[in-house]
Parts: C-alpha cells; sequence; structure tokens
C-alpha cells in the first residue's frame, strides 16, 4: 500500500493527484502503457472502483488516453505535461504560503526560508517513492 | 462492469431470538462488482444478517434471497462464507483443509491458496490446535478468498490478525475481487478497510441505518466512514452516559 489517505477528501481525488504526480515527474512515462486496474488497486490498497474513478479524472484531462484493446496509456503531449506540472506546483506552493502566512511569516521571510530549506536537500518530497 | 445484478435482496427480514429482535424487518439490495462494509455496534445484527444470507439459519421470518433463490443447497455452491468462529476441525492441518475445500468446492483453487497459506507464513502441516487464533483466521480467509464464487461473506475476517497479515487479508480481498461477484466484509475495525470499500452498511438493531457509497457518504459527512460511524452511534454512548448521572443523583442527595 502506497501512502494513506486524509479523511477529509474523497479517496479518489486523492489518488488522482497522486497519478498526477506520477505523471509528470516521469515516474510514469510519456507515451508507457499503464498498469491495470487491479494492480493500481492493489499497489494503492484501494477500492477498483475507486481507481477507476480517478483514471477517468485523468482520461478527461488527457493525461492517460485510454485504447480500445490495448489499455491505457500515458500522454506524450509535452505541452500538457509542463501546464499541469506548474499547476501541481503552483497548487503546493499556495498551499505552502498559506500556511506561513497563518504563522504569521511575511513574503520576505517565506522566499529567504524556502532558499534555505531548498539548499538544505529537506524540500524534496516523499510522495513519489513508491 | 457490464451487468448490475441484483446478488442479494432481503425485504422485511426478521430474525428473533428468545423474542428479542436481531434483524427487524430488514429492507436490503446488494449488488454484483462491489466491495460492501457491513458495520454497527455489537448486537445489531451483522452475524445473524450473514449466517441467513449464508445458508446456515433458516429460520426466519420475511424474505432472504441470494442470486433470485432462498438460501440453501443451491446458493451455497455460490457463496463463500467465513463465519466469525472456526468450524475447522482441530487436528487438521492447513494441507488438509485445502483438500478438504478441493473436494467440496468445484470453484476452489488449491494451488492459489497454497501460494497464499506461504505468503502468511503458515506451516502447512502445523496442526490447527497449535496455532494461534490469528493464525486460524488466516487459514480459513485463505480457503473463502480462493473460491471463484458470486458471493463473499467475511464475518470479521481482520479482528484477530496482526496488522501486517491485515494488509495481506485486504490485497487477497483486492485481489479476488471480480465484477461479477459482491464481497460483505463486516467488521468494527472500519479505518483498516475504508480505502477497498465500495458501500457502506450501517446496522443498527437490525436495520438499516445509513446506507451508500463510501465516497459519497465520505463528501456528504467531510470525513472518513470511521468518523461518520463514531458521530453516528455516539448518541448512543451520550444517552449512557446520560443515565449513569442521573443514576448517581439519589445517592448523591442522600450523601448531604
Amino acid at each position: 500500500m502506497t501512502g494513506s489517505f486524509d479523511a477529509d477528501r474523497p479517496i479518489y481525488q486523492q489518488l488522482a493527484h497522486r497519478f498526477r504526480e506520477r505523471i509528470v515527474t516521469g515516474y510514469w512515462q510519456p507515451g508507457e502503457r499503464m498498469a491495470s486496474v487491479r494492480e493500481l488497486a492493489l499497489e494503492y490498497g484501494v477500492n477498483p472502483n475507486t481507481v477507476q474513478r480517478a483514471l477517468a479524472e485523468l482520461e478527461r484531462e488527457g493525461l492517460a488516453i485510454a485504447e480500445r484493446t490495448s489499455g491505457r496509456f500515458i500522454t506524450e503531449d509535452e505541452q500538457l505535461l509542463r501546464t499541469t506540472k506548474r499547476q501541481l506546483a503552483e497548487e503546493a506552493t499556495r498551499e505552502w504560503a498559506g500556511r506561513l502566512r497563518a504563522l504569521g511569516l511575511d513574503q520576505a521571510e517565506g522566499a529567504r526560508l524556502a532558499t534555505a530549506v531548498w539548499t538544505d536537500g529537506h524540500g524534496q518530497t516523499k510522495e513519489n517513492n513508491a | 462492469m457490464s451487468m448490475d445484478d441484483i446478488i442479494v435482496r432481503t425485504a422485511k427480514l426478521t430474525k428473533n431470538y428468545r423474542g428479542r429482535p436481531a434483524l427487524n424487518e430488514l429492507d436490503l439490495e446488494l449488488r454484483n462488482g462491489r466491495i460492501i462494509g457491513l458495520v454497527g455496534p455489537n448486537g445489531s445484527g451483522k452475524t445473524t444478517l450473514l449466517k441467513i444470507l449464508a445458508g446456515v439459519l433458516a429460520d426466519y421470518s420475511g424474505t432472504a434471497e441470494v442470486l433470485g433463490l432462498r438460501p440453501g443447497l443451491e446458493t451455497k455452491a455460490q457463496v463463500s462464507y467465513m463465519p466469525d468462529c472456526s468450524y475447522l476441525e482441530d487436528r487438521m492441518t492447513p494441507n488438509d483443509a485445502l483438500d478438504l475445500f478441493a473436494d467440496f468446492y468445484t470453484d476452489f483453487d488449491r494451488r492459489r491458496a497454497y501460494e497464499m497459506l506461504l505468503a502468511f507464513r503458515l506451516e502447512p502441516t502445523q496442526r490447527l490446535r497449535d496455532m494461534s487464533k490469528g493464525m486460524r483466521e488466516k487459514v480459513q480467509i485463505t480457503l473463502v478468498m480462493n473460491r471463484a464464487a458470486r458471493l463473499y461473506l467475511l464475518d470479521e475476517p481482520i479482528s484477530g490478525v496482526d496488522p501486517a497479515s491485515r494488509q495481506l487479508i485486504l490485497d487477497s480481498i483486492l485481489r479476488s475481487y471480480s465484477s461479477e461477484s459482491c464481497l460483505v466484509i463486516s467488521t468494527h475495525l472500519i479505518h483498516d478497510i475504508e480505502p477497498a470499500l465500495d458501500e457502506v452498511v450501517f446496522l443498527d438493531r437490525g436495520r438499516v441505518r445509513l446506507a451508500g457509497n463510501a465516497e459519497d457518504l465520505r463528501a456528504e459527512s467531510g470525513g472518513s466512514i470511521d468518523q461518520l460511524f463514531r458521530s453516528l452511534f455516539q448518541s448512543e454512548a451520550a444517552g449512557l452516559r446520560e443515565l449513569g448521572a442521573t443514576a448517581e443523583r439519589p445517592g448523591f442527595i442522600s450523601r448531604r
């Protein structure tokens, strides 16, 4: 099982988010054939229908492409991959900025802290370690 | 997921134990392609319902149907049932149990079951009487999950096992899942199985208190199913505390 899920958001949305991260980081390569619903369900320890729902999101966004007979593939649309990555990064930054603001830090302090933590190597996420 | 079949249907299903209702006019419909969590406090009727669906408890009133038939010999061939206590003889070994199931059920995959025994780190030739409660539960789950049934009924399958093995059991459930079958799992350890569920049925005093798609219930309540369970049945706990408070009052007065 890969990580646990937050109680306050539907699991399929959280799953779709993790799938997006895997795609934009190249953990799943452009053009690669995706694992089956059952395999993903096992890997994440979730219901197969939940996986199906998360994959439907990705298909709607064009990140995954279902082909009638041969399975589901990761998009090779580099423009889409870039914009998606940018969106994920913005989301994360907004979340981070919100927390710092709640702690009473201003923008300059936040930026300084970001630089310091970044060079420490503590800024790496562990999200994508399967 | 092609067709939606009704696997289980009950209507006004009622079962009394010495005049006390265990099931009280229960109406329920369960379809294929779903993993369903049957939850509720002790005595809410979970075990009784599973026993009736499994065809081991017959003196009830109202309607119970499995694949359109009254639970009995015919449905048993399509129902894989794990009761809340062991029915295997103490002197048996897991190997014996596998042989028994292979003889009894044509849909039993003995090879896959054997592999699962090994994954659980069970000794195929050890006698069940020399095993712990958790080990025996693993033998049972191995037996029921390696049949290709239309309906799986698991009564508290994870209560006695360690967390690592719970994961293995969940794995085996997800592995055996098929869009043709329906899997009902009764438990009070909702937290551990929540991500694996499609639907949740909350039983309370022999009736359905609340039922629905797990994701929808989470979205509506803004929390986990586990939290929803606590909030649903918290009022009862609060009621008990109140009862205790009023009971104490006379003593308090007499002390004055």
